[in-house]
């Protein structure tokens, strides 16, 4: 049985999805047993989509999308349409 | 790929996405708008270097990041990296301590959505010193793979594990502070001593 030390110190390698099948199960197999690693392993797969939802919502300008496809327009027989 | 009219229709897909991480970089619009312009002028002209099959986006991700390392760097403010591993493992987890999202009809989620506020995350963020920054940006906000990383920032897997680490904790801490500042952490479900009226425990 791993104790949570060692399952806590997996966490981040864990949620990174870096981890062979086979040392995810062994984490697996402890967080079915053990609801306070499950309670940390949580929080920070919640924390993640939280941070990653909040970092890339950001408007982008519209004249933006324009002077990027002035760097298409390089090419005189390149046209790229809009989306 | 053999179209570059393809190429460049798909390559527009990843403007917003591209946008943003540029702003996480340049901290400023001006800038991150002329770091997405100069990412796709670059891969535009070195359009006959990408190979067709491979990921499109992870290969202008390259092209951002190296584009900001090399051009924009220079003139970021560098902050200190004191007191970075000074920071405890779990830190924001041990300290906010369970959200206990059973005491809401909301799911735990919505709560940890709620508890800080989009620009607090996004300082949170810009606030890590930029060798923290870009291996947390590209692995927790664009979701590379260790490997990915590693080769966009030419360094070896083990010192973006370790800069992930360190720089996560410190984007945690910097999450606790403000959430504290704003008064929202009342009080430390961790801690035995409770604060006083005004949050100074003297």
């Amino acid at each position: 049985m791993t104790d949570c030390n060692d399952t806590l110190r997996e966490l981040q390698t864990f949620l990174d999805r870096e981890m062979s099948e086979t040392a995810r199960s062994v984490i697996h197999s402890h967080l079915e047993g053990c609801p306070d690693c499950l309670e940390a392993f949580d929080f920070h797969a919640e924390l993640r989509v939280v941070i990653a939802a909040k970092c890339r919502n950001d408007e982008m300008p519209e004249s933006l999308l324009a002077k990027i496809k002035q760097c298409f327009g390089e090419d005189p027989e390149v046209e790229v349409s809009t989306h | 790929m053999a179209d570059r009219v393809e190429f460049a229709e798909q390559a527009m897909q990843f403007a917003p996405q591209l946008y943003s991480a540029a702003l996480r970089l340049t901290r400023n619009s001006a800038d991150a708008e002329d770091l997405v312009q100069e990412t796709y002028l670059r891969a535009w002209r070195s359009f006959a270097g990408f190979e067709q099959g491979s990921n499109l986006r992870a290969w202008l991700y390259r092209i951002l990041t190296n584009t900001f390392i090399n051009k924009y760097r220079a003139a970021q403010r560098r902050p200190t990296e004191t007191g970075l591993d000074n920071i405890e493992d779990l830190y924001l987890y041990r300290h906010l301590g369970s959200l206990d999202a059973s005491r809401s009809n909301r799911s735990a989620e919505d709560t940890m959505f709620d508890l800080f506020t989009d620009d607090e995350v996004k300082a949170a963020l810009e606030e890590l010193p930029e060798k923290f920054r870009l291996p947390v940006l590209l692995a927790d906000v664009e979701g590379f793979a260790y490997k990915e990383i590693a080769s966009m920032l030419d360094v070896p897997e083990g010192t973006v594990m370790s800069r992930l680490h360190r720089g996560r904790k410190a984007m945690h801490k910097l999450l606790y502070d403000f959430a504290s500042e704003r008064g929202l952490i009342s009080s430390d479900p961790v801690g035995a001593e409770p604060h006083t009226a005004d949050g100074i425990q003297q």
